[in-house]
């Protein structure tokens, strides 16, 4: 039996001990929530989010004045439903974000485990275009291509995954040479397994634990990324209801102080982000103390 | 030593190679890059001029070494829009965009120090769990967000401070709050681990046991030492604000280099948004290299690391 | 000499508690033993046997997981247990001064010498910043470092690790203190600087009249330093009494195993004699006497009850039930 084999076998035994000691139910429920939302967006929703009507603009939330029941957390500038906008949004914001991070993941964790594990110029060469790539901040870079690829949501998710997977990689490349050390690893080498079985079957498993937390730690950071991006106009397109979009309209009405269309849209933000990085920081510390330093 | 700055040195030049080629090569990748550097509206003739100007039927590394060539003689375009050479727009705004981060990175490190001391000091007490709340609020409010709820707050609500613009000291406080509230955040972390670190140490233990005043020994002997790593990201956090501060500057309408790429990515002004994206690579390769060897000068036992 | 001891300690426990308050490892466990004027005591023991955190609770300097849950300490007649920390502050440094292990550590590294060893002056006598200076420039004379003018100014880094722990030295006798508590003072020193610093320690006690607490596992030190020595395993003193007693008739078995695993030269035997096992995990100690499971002669009492002290002569003791 190798590592691997062991690792996953012990998997539902963690599941119990998870329970056990706690789960941090707080993330756990806005994120699940959130993802409700998003799934059964069509059924939930009042109103189309993308549908306005001209006489109903501007209104605030039912519980101020001018408000109604009809639309309960008010409308925007050109009349559509502010709640109906943010649950749609929700639906944008994890299919992105989600979308982004793994495959930003899979990218990264790939590379990095071939940078790691190969070595020579496989890593000289992954490496480089990592640091090149990390000198670079992400919004800026993401800015770039967007502007050379024009929006769009799928454009969207590839850019951030081109622009986020060198984290990945960086961590997964540490931890893989750490391993490599591993007498387990070296057993399998002198046994005469190939490069990639030994890749598949022993590394992997075994960088799997820091990609997650990873991946948990950078669902807050992509969102936060997007919503900047659609704020700025190279994000999701409009109509489509992104929250970042949602802010930038929501300026318009700002300085005639109508609160609601800049508030909501930021509390669901951060209420995500808050929430990826407390379930990424529990995450860690479970998985594997040693994990510390990310 | 001289081995260990020629290496980090010979890294630097590396990863601006890396960067340009890969700013060339995402260009080229959507077939016909020309479309980019034109300006919307040219003329057929216009267009062949451009290509031919960048040599678009070469072969691929010739046109990356007149790009190159080009990026080495500052030559970095002109601007569509207002019709000047890129990098003189730039160098204009730089100062404003510096200036923003100056008082950002300042609002950050009087918020982040004090609160991270206090944190480490009564680590795990009442002042260190809000420190962990301000701590992930920090990361959890996008930084436009807190510029948006600024102005509402300020402008809108109270009317004390301009929304927007430049010109009055008042002009410049929302948006550096807003700039240096995600930092602030990651340097009240990072003083509080240093912190506690420093705290641990046989020097604070020696100097309680010389019986000296618990304020003096936090102020005095714990205080400096743990500062040292702070100082060392603040250093490098000052360029990260300049380049990141475009969401900010957008939102005040404040006229730096961040507000320059949003009018560049507006008015679909290619050659602003390439020119940024090159200078911000550039600036934070320099900044980092500058820091390697800052410590490499400070700390011997660096420098014959590997 | 008046009668009463300078440091009188009964029954001192210290224990540390886990976080949960679910691990109790007793650190000290009743330990008693007084230290008279101008006299030096040995505490000796294995890592782990509770020496460096008896110092630290006579000073309550401990970590917040330490507890000082029984005992008296008795300095000059005053209780040192119940002073409020404002006067203990007072006391550390001034009246009881410590010397730690690492001098390499025990210095800050961003101030120099002389503000580091000025400091005590100007904290507890009010001295000028002048006048710490010139006082720290003495007393480097004091503890034998060449060129005191030129070292004042020098910062930890650049002085060797002899002269660092001498530094040390000078900051504990700055304030002139009563007595004088050095844990391993010379374990991270080159021996050949060991009995320099040794000696240098001596000459300062009879300058000062100070008494010392000379903790360490080397009973070398100890015959060559100390008048009275207390052998501590797993938190408690097993023995205690005048150095050339101890040495020349222990009555503990572990006080035996100890004097003879020191290897000597030219001896026949060839083979090093050593204590079988490994000292005890402090947070889940063997039942009755700690040592009774690495005991060449216990008894079946052994395993259950915890042995008392016994006086073998006066000044001499040892907890042992072959002593009952």
């Amino acid at each position: 039996m190798n590592a691997s084999r062991a690792a996953v076998l012990a998997f539902p035994g963690r599941l119990a001990s998870f329970r056990r000691e706690g789960w941090p139910m707080v993330p756990i429920t806005i994120l699940a929530v959130i993802a409700l939302l998003a799934i059964f967006a069509d059924v939930i929703a009042p109103h189309d989010p993308q549908v306005g009507l001209l006489g109903e603009r501007f209104r605030p939330p039912a519980w101020q004045q001018g408000g109604s029941a009809a639309h309960l957390l008010g409308t925007d500038h050109v009349g559509r439903d502010v709640l109906s906008r943010l649950i749609f949004g929700a639906r944008v914001s994890m299919v992105v974000g989600f979308t982004a991070v793994i495959f930003a993941g899979v990218v990264g964790t790939v590379l990095g485990i071939l940078a790691g594990y190969l070595g020579g110029w496989v890593d000289q060469v992954i490496m480089r275009v990592t640091d090149a790539w990390l000198a670079l901040p992400a919004l800026t870079f993401a800015i770039f291509l967007a502007a050379i690829v024009g929006p769009s949501e799928m454009n969207i998710v590839i850019i951030l995954g081109i622009v986020y997977w060198t984290r990945y990689a960086r961590v997964v490349r540490g931890e893989v040479l750490s391993l490599k050390e591993r007498d387990y690893v070296r057993l399998a080498i002198v046994a005469g397994c190939s490069k990639r079985t030994i890749m598949r079957r022993h590394i992997l498993p075994n960088v799997v634990n820091s990609a997650i937390v990873l991946a948990t730690l950078m669902l807050g950071v992509v969102i936060v990324t997007e919503a900047a991006l659609s704020f700025l106009g190279v994000g999701v397109p409009p109509p489509k209801p992104a929250w970042g979009l949602m802010l930038a309209d929501g300026k318009k009405g700002l300085m005639a102080g109508y609160w609601w269309l800049t508030v909501l849209p930021g509390v669901c933000i951060m209420l995500m982000v808050l929430s990826a990085n407390l379930l990424g920081d529990w995450l860690r510390v479970k998985l594997d103390p040693q994990l510390r330093q990310l | 030593m001289k081995r260990f700055v020629v290496r980090r040195v010979g890294y630097a030049l590396l990863s601006l190679v890396v960067l340009s080629a890969t700013i060339f090569v995402f260009v080229r990748l959507t077939g016909d890059p020309s479309v980019l550097l034109v300006e919307p509206g040219a003329s057929k003739a216009d267009i062949d001029a451009i290509r031919a100007d960048l040599g678009l039927d070469r072969p691929l590394l010739v046109q990356y070494a007149v790009f190159v060539k080009g990026l080495l003689k500052a030559d970095f375009g002109r601007s569509f829009y207002y019709r000047t050479p890129v990098l003189e727009l730039y160098l204009e705004r730089l100062p404003n965009s510096l200036l923003l981060a100056v008082v950002a990175m300042a609002f950050s490190l009087a918020i982040g120090i004090p609160s991270g001391i206090l944190a480490a000091v009564r680590v795990n007490g009442g002042w260190d769990r809000a420190g962990k709340i301000f701590a992930l609020l920090g990361l959890s409010m996008p930084s436009f967000w807190v510029g948006l709820l600024l102005i509402l707050f300020f402008s809108v609500y109270l009317g004390w401070l301009p929304s927007s613009g430049s010109g009055t000291p008042w002009h410049v406080l929302m948006p550096a709050f807003a700039l240096g509230w995600y930092f602030a955040a990651a340097h009240m972390r990072l003083t509080r681990s240093s912190m506690l670190e420093v705290l641990g140490s046989e020097y604070i233990k020696l100097a309680r046991l010389k019986g000296l005043p618990e304020a003096l020994v936090i102020g005095k002997h714990a205080f400096k030492n743990a500062l040292i790593p702070v100082l060392t990201l603040a250093g490098i956090n000052l360029v990260l604000m300049v380049n990141v501060s475009i969401v900010v500057e957008t939102v005040f309408a404040w006229p730096g280099v961040g507000r320059l790429l949003y009018e560049g990515i507006s008015f679909r002004d290619f050659p602003v948004v390439q020119t940024t994206v090159i200078l911000s690579g550039v600036m934070i390769v320099a900044v980092n290299l500058a820091v390697d060897l800052m410590y490499a000068v400070i700390d011997p036992r660096i420098r014959y690391e590997r | 000499m008046s009668d009463t001891p300078l440091l009188d300690v009964r029954g001192l426990t210290t224990h540390y508690v886990s976080a949960r308050g679910t691990r109790v490892t007793r650190a000290v466990e009743d330990v008693s033993f007084t230290l008279r004027d101008g006299e030096t005591l040995g505490i000796v023991g294995e890592s782990g046997s509770g020496k460096s955190t008896l110092a630290l609770s006579l000073l309550r300097l401990l970590p917040p997981a330490a507890r000082i849950v029984a005992g008296a300490v008795r300095f000059e007649g005053e209780d040192l247990l119940n002073k409020p920390e404002s006067e203990m502050r007072r006391i550390r440094g001034k009246r009881i001064a410590m010397i730690l292990q690492d001098p390499m550590a025990s210095l800050n590294p961003l101030f120099t010498v002389g503000d580091q060893v000025g400091e005590p002056l100007r904290v507890h006598e009010g001295a000028t910043r002048r006048g710490a200076w010139n006082r720290a420039r003495e007393l480097l004379g004091a503890v034998r470092i060449s060129a005191p003018a030129a070292r004042v100014r020098n910062y930890p880094h650049e002085l060797s690790g002899g002269m660092r722990q001498r530094i040390v030295g000078a900051i504990a006798i700055s304030c002139g203190p009563r007595v004088l508590i050095a844990d391993e003072p010379t374990t991270s020193l080159d021996v050949t600087i060991q009995a320099q610093y040794l000696s240098l320690l001596r000459e300062l006690q009879r300058a000062q009249g100070l008494a010392m607490i000379f903790i360490t596992h080397n009973l070398g030190i100890v015959a060559r330093m100390c008048d009275a020595v207390a052998v501590m395993y797993a938190g408690r003193i097993v023995e205690a009494g005048p150095v050339r007693r101890i040495f020349g008739a222990p009555q503990h078995p572990y006080t035996r195993a100890l004097i003879e695993s020191i290897p000597r030269l030219g001896e026949a035997n060839g083979r090093l004699t050593a204590i079988e096992g490994q000292p005890p995990d402090p947070a889940a100690l063997p039942t009755g006497c700690a040592f009774h499971p690495r005991c060449p002669q216990r008894l079946e009492r052994c395993a259950t009850e915890v042995p008392h002290d016994t006086a073998i002569a006066t000044d001499h003791r040892t907890a042992c039930w072959l002593h009952p």
